[in-house]
This record gives structure tokens, C-alpha cells and sequence, in this order.
């Protein structure tokens, strides 16, 4: 009953729907659920670019079978070998016998750690510049290595003017909606923006690179197809799309602030709301975040817009709270570029708090233009004066870094 | 010198070659030849920088 949706004359979408998922990948919140999506293309060579999630895979089958006897497929595209694309490979295997598998160089490396079975598949390698004809259309391969794995690539079809991006330019979005024009422009920004700040932000240096290539080629390009979320149509939102990368990667200083921190007995929460004074003081907004109610991944999509990240624990056995030290982990494989950091927090005796977490910030490339306030047990009055004074010379000084 | 790959982190160590890039142990990253990948994501030797 499952069918497919045609997207352009002859290439379909026959992706899946994941309402239910709240997980993606196993570290990051995706509370609009998501998509998997993949897509075929009706030519002399009947194609499929890309796979499903392998729970979804009957879904996909299901969807292809609407328009075509998956028995009658050519090729299949693996433009990424990661589980949530390439998971269902052994089932389209089974179900299509095609004649040849296209992947990157890394996707055959990817494929071979993931798949026992791949000796017997008809792998063939394709490298950036690569070309293979379908019939009356053609498809151009280009490899966007790191963004966001070794093997990660495009497939670009110049006849339709469409670019199959994968992983790039996704948004978890589960929706019955297939185009971007469909939806609020604000909520699929806000989920580029999480999608981006939760994945592809430590490739940023990569994404400059192949949107360069890609405007050096001269691509004439007016879908964008990516593997999850919302497809782009009309030459104005591929344009939108490969301009909002470039600002994201760009990551030029956001005039606002995040707070972070966790507390035992809120003398360091006091202190959080004291220095978002301050910072209110100097005409930053700042929003709050405790990270026993929020998830790491939600303070990073916050991040994201925020030039100015200031983060607070209590010591905690001659340390600091684990979830703060699991954000700062977090946040540090994610290489945010150009912020300015401050730090708090409270203590009762050894009071290693603050160091560590300037240590890990400073590790981190992030600028501290100001000392950290400590605080011995609860605050008075005159210390909250010092967070509020914090909060003041941080925002000063994040209004000087933008400009 | 050791060199480190700015696309995912693999770090080429002279001492101990890239067997499966055909790179004996000894090897300075510059006597590699020009069309060596990276064994981890296959960058090009331009996208390496020391240490
Ligand atoms: C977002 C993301 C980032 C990753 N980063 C790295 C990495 O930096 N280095 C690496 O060796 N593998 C990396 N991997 C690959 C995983 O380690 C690999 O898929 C592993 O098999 C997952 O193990 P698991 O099934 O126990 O989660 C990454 C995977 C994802 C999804
Ligand atoms: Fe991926
Ligand atoms: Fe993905
Ligand atoms: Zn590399």
C-alpha cells in the first residue's frame, strides 16, 4: 500500500517515515523524528540511490515495488555506508540482484567492516569525476571525504539538475511533507541548525571545500535530494541550502549567550541565573540550560547561534559533575570555532571546579576573557555581585568579538 | 617528523610506514610518493601538515 512519490520526472522517492525516533544515532536527540530517504531513477539502467535504516527496509521494498518490479533494478548507489543508508543493503541485494553496486573507494573499505557478505556483491568503485550513463541521463560522482565519514559522496545527475547530497544538508524531520517550500521556514532552519551543530560541524573546514568544488564545477543545480528530512526544489532553495552551510561552517559569532551547568544543591544554579543577569545587564540574551534537563545534543543546537558559552559546576570529589564533563566532551569533538568562554561555580573546601573547566576550554580554542568566579559553599549577596559582574564583562567583551 | 591528516585525524609516522599504501618502516612523510592517500578517508599527501 506504501507507494512511491515522483520528485521529478521518472525519480522517485521511496524512502522511510520515522516518526517514532527520538535517537538518532545513538547520542543525539531528534524530536521531530526523521526520515530515511532514498530514491530511483527510471532510465534505461533502473537506479537506486542509497538505502534505508535496516528496520525500515521492508517500507523502502515496499515503495519501489509500487512503480517497478525491484527484480528489474540495474544499479544501486551506496553514496554512504553508514547503517541508517546503507543498513537495508543486503535486503535490495536480495530483492533487486543488481548488476553493479557503485560506492567510493572508502564506501568499499566502509562496506567491507560492515557487511561479511560483500566478497559476493558486484562492488565497483567510483572516484570524484567519475561518470556512468543510466540511458538518457548520466551520474557524476563526487567524493566529500569526512563529511561525514571517510566514504561519504555525492551523486549529481546534470539531465535533471539534481544533486543527491546524503547525510549533507539532512534535518530530522519526520513529515508526510517531502519538499522544504511544504514546511515553516523557521522549523526546518531550526533543524538544519541541530542537524549541522550535531554532526557535521567538525568538518566544517570539508564543507567549504566542496561547496567551493561544487561552485567551481558550475553546477546548474535545482533539487537538492538529501537522506533525511525535506527535499530542496527550485533553484532558489538550492541556493538557500548551500548558503546556509557556508554561514554555518563559516561560524562567525552569534551576539547571544548559553549557560550550562549542573549543581547539587543549586549554589551553582544560583550563580547561573546571577551571571544571565549580568549578561542581560550588557544587552546579551542568554538562555539558561541545566543539563539534568537537557540533553547534550540540544545544548549543542543551542551553542550553535551562541558566540558566548559560559559553563558552571560545583567540585565534585576534587572534579566536576559528570554531565558537565560529558557535555565538555561532547562539545570538544564537535570543534566549535571563534567563542569566547566563562566559568563558575561553587565548592566547600578543594575547590578544583573552575580550573578544569578553563583548562578544558582553553583546550578547546575557546577564548577567557575573564577570570572565573568561585564561590565557597552558598553565595551572598556580594559573590552573586561578582557572577552578575561576569556576566557583565563577558557580554561586553562578546558585543566587542562580533562588532 | 610525524604528519597528521586534516581531514580525519590519521597521523603518518615515519617509523612505522603505511604497509597497506606499500610505505616502508623509515620512510620520511616527504619521500612518500605524490599519489599516496591517506589509509583512514583518502585525502591527498596536500592535506597533510606536521605535527
Ligand atoms: C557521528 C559519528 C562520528 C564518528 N566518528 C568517528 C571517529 O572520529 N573515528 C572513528 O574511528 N570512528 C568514528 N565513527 C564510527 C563509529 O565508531 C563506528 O561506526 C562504530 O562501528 C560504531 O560502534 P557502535 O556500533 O558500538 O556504536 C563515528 C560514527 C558516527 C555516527
Ligand atoms: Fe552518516
Ligand atoms: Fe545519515
Ligand atoms: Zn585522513
Amino acid at each position: 500500500m506504501l507507494k512511491a512519490q515522483e520528485i521529478k520526472k521518472d525519480v522517485y522517492w521511496i524512502g522511510a517515515v520515522d516518526y517514532e525516533s527520538r535517537n538518532f544515532h545513538g547520542y543525539s536527540l531528534s524530536p521531530r523524528g526523521t526520515t530515511y530517504n532514498n530514491y530511483l531513477i527510471l532510465d534505461e539502467k533502473k537506479t537506486i540511490f542509497d538505502t534505508v535504516k535496516p528496520e525500515h527496509a521492508g517500507f523502502s521494498l515496499e515503495r519501489l515495488a509500487s512503480v517497478i518490479n525491484p527484480a528489474e533494478i540495474d544499479y544501486l548507489v551506496i553514496n554512504h555506508a553508514e547503517a541508517d543508508h546503507a543498513g537495508a543493503l543486503p535486503d535490495f541485494i536480495a530483492a533487486c540482484r543488481p548488476e553493479c553496486v557503485f560506492c567510493s573507494p572508502m564506501g568499499q573499505k566502509a562496506l567491507e567492516g560492515h557487511f561479511r557478505a560483500w566478497k559476493n556483491w558486484p562492488l565497483k568503485v567510483v572516484k570524484s569525476g567519475d561518470v556512468i550513463s543510466l540511458g538518457k541521463r548520466s551520474v557524476h560522482f563526487l567524493e566529500t571525504r569526512m563529511l561525514h565519514w571517510p566514504d561519504s559522496m555525492f551523486s549529481y545527475i546534470p539531465e535533471d539538475r539534481l544533486l543527491f547530497s546524503n547525510d549533507a544538508f539532512g534535518q530530522n524531520i519526520a513529515s508526510s511533507e517531502r519538499f522544504a517550500d511544504e514546511i515553516s521556514r523557521e522549523v526546518l532552519l531550526s533543524a538544519m541548525s541541530e542537524y549541522y551543530h550535531n554532526i557535521v560541524l567538525p568538518y566544517s573546514q570539508q564543507v567549504l571545500k566542496v561547496l567551493a568544488q561544487v561552485g567551481e564545477m558550475g553546477l546548474d543545480i535545482d533539487m537538492i535530494a538529501p537522506d533525511h528530512g525535506l527535499i530542496f526544489r527550485g533553484k532558489e532553495d538550492a541556493a538557500f541550502v548551500l548558503k546556509t552551510y557556508r554561514r554555518f561552517a563559516e561560524q562567525k559569532p552569534g551576539k547571544r549567550a548559553v549557560i550550562v551547568y549542573d549543581t547539587m544543591w543549586y549554589s551553582t544554579q544560583t550563580m547561573a541565573y546571577a551571571v544571565a543577569e549580568g549578561l542581560g545587564a550588557a544587552g546579551v540574551p542568554a538562555r539558561i540550560m541545566s543539563l539534568k534537563d537537557n540533553h547534550h545534543s540540544a545544548v549543542m543546537s543551542e551553542v550553535a547561534r551562541c558566540g558566548l558559552v559560559m559553563v558552571g559546576s560545583p567540585t565534585h570529589n576534587n572534579g566536576i559533575l559528570p554531565f558537565v564533563s560529558g557535555f565538555l566532551t561532547y562539545m570538544k569533538g564537535l570543534r566549535p570555532q571563534n567563542r569566547l568562554g566563562g566559568v563558575f561555580g561553587s565548592f566547600g573546601w578543594s575547590g578544583e571546579c573552575v580550573k578544569i573547566i578553563s583548562e578544558r576550554l582553553a583546550d578547546m580554542g575557546f577564548e577567557l576573557p575573564a577570570d572565573p568566579v568561585k564561590v565557597k559553599y552558598v553565595p551572598d549577596a556580594e559573590s552573586l555581585e561578582q557572577c552578575f559582574a561576569l556576566g557583565l564583562t563577558l557580554g561586553r567583551a562578546l558585543e566587542a568579538k562580533c562588532g | 617528523m610525524k604528519y597528521v591528516c586534516k581531514l580525519c585525524g590519521y597521523v603518518y609516522d615515519p617509523a612505522e610506514g603505511d604497509s597497506d599504501g606499500g610505505i616502508k618502516p623509515g620512510t620520511a612523510f616527504a619521500d612518500i610518493p605524490d599519489d599516496w592517500v591517506c589509509p583512514v578517508c583518502g585525502a591527498g599527501k596536500a592535506d597533510f601538515e606536521p605535527e
